[in-house]
């Protein structure tokens, strides 16, 4: 869980962040780059999960099996439900909207974190 | 489905509000999941703190309905449940700090949200703000 792809999610989704905070402070509605933005985050995302997944699969446990789950759950639907909500608001607000997900998801994978090295660093 | 604003009232649930449901969309998870774990895998450790992460929740989950359904009925439920929400954040905060003894355990408003950025405490204010505003014309 400590790897590049966690390390990938939080930068892409800074990055993004900061995008679309420019755009919420130029007084900007959500544009194409926005939303794109938005599903390469889902996707990163998604892989992040399979990864997960994968380690599981393999007879890694986090310290605390459901909170890690949903954590990954609520990861996993945090893009698409800020995708949704970004459309419903094509105003300023709208980035804002953007913003505040993408600076959502970086403390997830945090948390993600956390709760697996409790259990591979001892 | 917006019910029926008195006039001069604007949606809670659109522009800014948008963005205010969506984050007490996400605290309603968050203080549901941690509560649903809490109960579910240790709730005989601490009954009263787990207790309140459930009531927090339901809180959450209730503002969050409100805001986003609008009308007379949506913006009193908010404004309970933002009410709540700050006399709840500020009493657990303060006894977290004044008698740690009593809340071992972490809840969202412990230490006056400080697991959460304090962003339980300043969340309420900015709901009750929120409604004011949108309330005159």
């Amino acid at each position: 869980m400590n790897g590049p792809l966690a390390t990938l999610t939080i930068v892409a989704s800074l990055v993004l962040a900061g995008w679309a905070g420019v755009a919420t402070a130029r007084n900007r509605p959500p544009g194409r780059s926005h939303l794109v933005g938005l599903g390469v985050l889902g996707l990163i995302v998604v892989a992040l999960t399979v990864a997960a997944v994968i380690a599981i699969a393999e007879g890694e446990r986090p310290a605390s099996m459901a909170t890690f789950v949903g954590y990954l759950v609520t990861i996993v639907c945090l893009p698409p439900l800020g995708w949704v909500l970004a459309r419903m608001e094509p105003t300023r607000w709208g980035s804002g909207i953007v913003m505040t997900v993408c600076l959502v998801v970086p403390v997830l994978v945090l948390r993600l974190e956390q709760t697996w090295s409790v259990v591979s660093h001892g | 489905m917006a019910e029926q604003r008195t006039a001069g009232e604007r949606a809670t649930s659109t522009g800014p509000g948008r963005v205010l449901v969506l984050i007490y969309l996400l605290f309603a998870i968050a203080a549901t999941s941690r509560a649903g774990v809490q109960i579910a895998t240790k709730f005989d450790e601490a009954r009263l703190a787990y207790l309140l992460s459930a009531v927090a929740a339901v809180i959450y989950i209730v503002a969050t309905v409100g805001l986003a359904r609008d009308g007379a009925f949506g913006r009193r439920l908010a404004w309970v449940c933002c009410t709540v929400e700050l006399v709840g954040v500020l009493a657990v905060g303060a006894a977290s700090v004044l008698a740690p003894d009593a809340f071992p355990h972490e809840t969202v408003w412990s230490g006056f949200g400080r697991g959460y950025g304090y962003v339980p405490l300043v969340l309420p204010l900015i709901g009750l703000y929120w409604l004011r505003r949108t309330a005159r014309p």
